[in-house]
């Protein structure tokens, strides 16, 4: 039986508390351009990663645990790992995007694959094409992986039915964006050893956020408690139907939180105001020096970016000692390296769900 | 003289509380009597044998979507008509989403030239409210009920403008003809593209509050009240929706209410619960609501509070359908699949009985519309269904008579199948599918129910 917690030997919490263990991966290398150490072996089925919902929680574990492993065989996601020579990755992204669009590429160019690169403005799509059309062209050109991003929930659902190669969802409208949920856990992680038990608070504009909902799902199934924390117009009563629990005092519940995600109100996704004003958001939600002095000391501040600041984070808090902000923008890199070499296995087996 | 008789069914006739295995006799397109007497037989006669079988009025559908003229690409009158009569259904009311919509006496013309020369089901003309179906301004109210226009809706856009309602509601008071309104509050359904509720929580799709409905038909039903004038409510789909017309019909209020089976159809499974697939297929007005919900509709088809069920048929183009669930339009064929559905959701489940389903899908259409159909009563139109109703099928869209292949049911097992489509006396539709079972033995085992 697949033991969630050790992969092929090596586990995330004694590599976290203890950085002995890898001493001898990175130390292999440490000073060659390229590493050569191989991944440890792992069980995984999967083709596609389109959402954490129906991920298990030995899955998230998988995906953790080769995220941690390929940061630190990169020596910080700096080197290349030629562990995908000759695959192609393909960007499709229907909607704007510069930092995951950028660690996508990084990741697989980091790994040796090329890439190619595909937006929608002045493309086909502006001339008529559907996006399925557009997405089955490209694949045509000879793609692995197609890395989509689109406004509308279960476009990478879609995808994974029309197309024969693995479909990554690099945001689908409100709906997941596995890959930024599994990075905000892999900080996590590094920082406090371990997630279960752990108290996460995701403040600001839920409603309209693919960051909690792949967030809550992750944290859920590896035991964390969460909140969803902001204006009862963007926090539905019905999360607490889903194991969340609900918040609409910031001040309140601060105190209990080991960490805070901190979510931006999504302007462009909204036809009608969810509340008064910015001002008024800002006070009762911003994360500012004064809720600093009320949090615990060991806090994690976070946000998936880009931040507003004064709008949802105040820049001392946001520049300040205890936000890992910088610290999740280079593990998403780790992490998308994980899941395009998980997926390419998954390919290669044949069986890919 | 010219006679067909329908011998050895089982015929169900709700406008005279008939049910029993009996013989048709339609003489010259008209229903002529009931168990003839051999020698008051025509002499130039053909027989159908429907053993097995039941015989019923044909089926009524109060708004069918033909989308001619303008939206061919979806629809046209000679394929929507051919899918109506493969569905059992002799007569249907299009719905007046045309383009131009038919606000015109010139349109409701035209339309019903077409389909007079498709020679399929009957066709009446609903007529449009509002101007353009701009939902302001009236339109040509008399004018187009003179053309022939049998009732007025903007739907599948609801009547937002509460004046224009009450105004309308008035006004056709003096033709006798009932406003439709398909109940909803735009701006508290803005966007949406299913039912709001969890599964459109966790799948950050736009929702559909119940709450738009629920308000619609307490506006209408008390407008209704107010002003005397004819209303008819649907598709409804909510629970909000059967508790204000169960309380305004306790009250003796003079409103008629419809649903339509897909949302009726908890044992296939359509819930909002299908929208996890993000499939346009499942992207239907009214949308596929969560189980409570179907579940009230479905006790309002027992005790009546739903008077009539209606096709829901909304054709759209294959090209539409295969959008994202945003940019994809809300629609679906349901012309050949809604009486299936119906059969096997609620008589096959013990739910109703043959009486009430065809009163819910003929005899109380026609009544509402006010049209000549859903009765076998002699001198009534030879407008005759015969369903095979244990036989059952596989839901093949590519085998529609439909234009239109979406449906939330490919590949779907359905029990009950149309047979034979007489209208006016002339065999309109056959199931080639069928042929067997007409020399199946008298003694066929009776089904379940």
């Amino acid at each position: 039986m697949f033991d969630p917690f050790i992969v092929s030997g090596f586990s995330i919490l004694a590599q976290v508390r203890t950085s002995v263990n890898n001493d001898a991966i990175v130390s292999a290398t440490p000073s060659s351009p390229a590493v050569t150490a191989a991944p440890p072996a792992v069980a995984w089925e999967r083709r596609h990663l389109l959402e954490l919902e129906s991920l298990s929680a030995e899955e998230i574990r998988t995906l953790l645990d080769l995220s941690l492993w390929m940061k630190r065989a990169t020596d910080g996601c700096r080197k290349k790992m030629p562990l995908l020579v000759g695959k192609t990755c393909a960007n499709l992204f229907f909607e704007n995007s510069t930092r995951t669009r950028n660690s996508f590429s990084l990741a697989a160019k980091r790994l040796g694959a090329d890439t190619v690169e595909f937006s929608s403005s002045g493309s086909s799509v502006a001339k008529g094409e559907t996006f399925v059309d557009t997405a089955k062209t490209i694949e045509a050109m000879g793609v692995d992986w197609v890395v989509t991003r689109h406004r509308t929930p279960g476009t990478p659902h879609l995808l994974a039915r029309e197309l024969g190669c693995s479909v990554l969802n690099a945001g689908d409208g409100p709906h997941e964006h596995p890959t930024q949920g599994l990075l905000d856990m892999l900080t996590i992680l590094e920082h406090r050893g371990q997630i279960e038990g752990l108290t996460v608070a995701l403040v600001g504009d839920i409603e309209h956020s693919r960051t909690a909902r792949s967030n809550l799902w992750g944290l859920r199934k590896l035991g964390a408690r969460v909140i969803v924390c902001g204006p009862a117009t963007l926090v539905s009563r019905r999360w607490t139907e889903l194991g969340v629990e609900v918040a609409h005092d910031l001040d309140a519940i601060l105190p209990e939180c080991d960490v805070l995600n901190l979510l931006r109100i999504q302007f462009e996704r909204q036809s009608t105001p969810p509340f008064p004003s910015i001002h008024e958001y800002a006070l009762r939600y911003a994360m500012n020096g004064r809720r600093m002095r009320v949090a615990r000391k060991d806090i994690l501040i976070m946000a998936p970016g880009p931040i507003n600041r004064g709008v949802e984070i105040t820049p001392e808090v946001a520049d300040g000692p205890q936000s890992v902000i910088l610290d999740q923008v280079t593990n998403g890199i780790a992490v998308r390296m994980a899941a395009l070499w998980l997926l390419a296995q998954g390919a290669e087996q044949g069986r890919g769900r | 003289m010219k006679g067909l008789l329908i011998e050895g069914g089982r015929l169900v006739d709700p406008s005279q509380s008939i049910d029993r295995t009996a013989g048709l006799l339609i003489v010259d397109g008209v229903v002529a009597a009931i168990d003839p007497p051999a020698e008051s037989l025509p002499g130039d006669l053909q027989r159908i044998d429907a053993r097995g079988c039941i015989v019923a009025p044909g089926l009524v559908d109060l708004a069918t979507e033909l989308r001619e003229p303008g939206r061919e690409e979806d629809e046209m009158i000679e394929t929507g008509v051919a899918a109506a009569v493969a569905g059992g259904y002799t007569s249907i009311l299009c719905a007046a989403n045309t383009d131009p919509p038919i606000d015109s006496p010139g349109t409701v013309e035209l339309v019903r030239q077409k389909a007079a020369a498709a020679n399929r089901a009957r066709v009446y003309v609903i007529g449009c409210v509002s101007k353009g179906r701009n939902g302001e301004t009236m339109a040509e109210l008399g004018l187009l009920s003179e053309a022939g226009a049998v009732a007025f809706s903007d739907s599948p856009r609801p009547l937002p403008n509460s004046a224009l309602l009450r105004r309308a509601l008035d006004y056709c008071r003096m033709f006798n003809r009932p406003i439709f309104d398909r109940p909803g509050v735009p701006e508290l359904s803005h966007g949406g593209v299913m039912h709001e509720g969890r599964v459109s929580l966790v799948l950050g799709l736009s929702g559909l509050p119940t709450e738009a409905e629920d308000l619609a038909v307490a506006r209408d039903v008390r407008l209704a009240e107010a002003t005397g004038g004819r209303l008819h409510v649907g598709p409804v789909s909510t629970m909000g929706a059967i508790d204000m017309l169960r309380r305004v019909k306790s009250r003796g209020v003079a409103v008629t209410a419809s649903a339509c089976p897909h949302n009726l159809a908890l044992h296939l499974g359509l819930t909002d619960e299908s929208l996890r697939w993000f499939d346009a297929r499942y992207k239907v007005h009214p949308p596929l609501r969560s189980q409570r919900h179907i579940e009230t509709l479905r006790d309002s088809i027992v005790d009546g509070t739903i008077d009539a069920l209606q096709s829901g048929h909304m054709p759209r183009a294959d090209e539409k359908k295969m959008d994202d669930l945003d940019s994809s339009p809300f629609g679906q064929s349901s012309l050949e699949t809604s009486l299936a559905v119906a059969i096997t959701e609620l008589v096959h489940t013990g739910l109703i009985d043959w009486l009430t389903l065809v009163r819910r899908m003929s005899t109380a259409p026609a009544e509402i519309a006010g049209i000549p159909a859903g009765s076998l009563k002699n001198g009534a139109a030879g407008d005759v269904v015969i369903i095979d109703p244990a036989k059952r099928w596989t839901v093949d869209p590519t085998l529609f008579a439909s234009h239109c292949r979406s449906t939330p049911l490919a590949g779907v097992d359905l029990y009950g199948k149309v047979r034979t489509t007489i209208v006016g006396g002339d065999v309109k539709f056959e199931d080639s599918l069928s042929e067997a079972v007409a020399h199946s033995p008298l003694e066929t085992p009776a089904p379940c129910w």
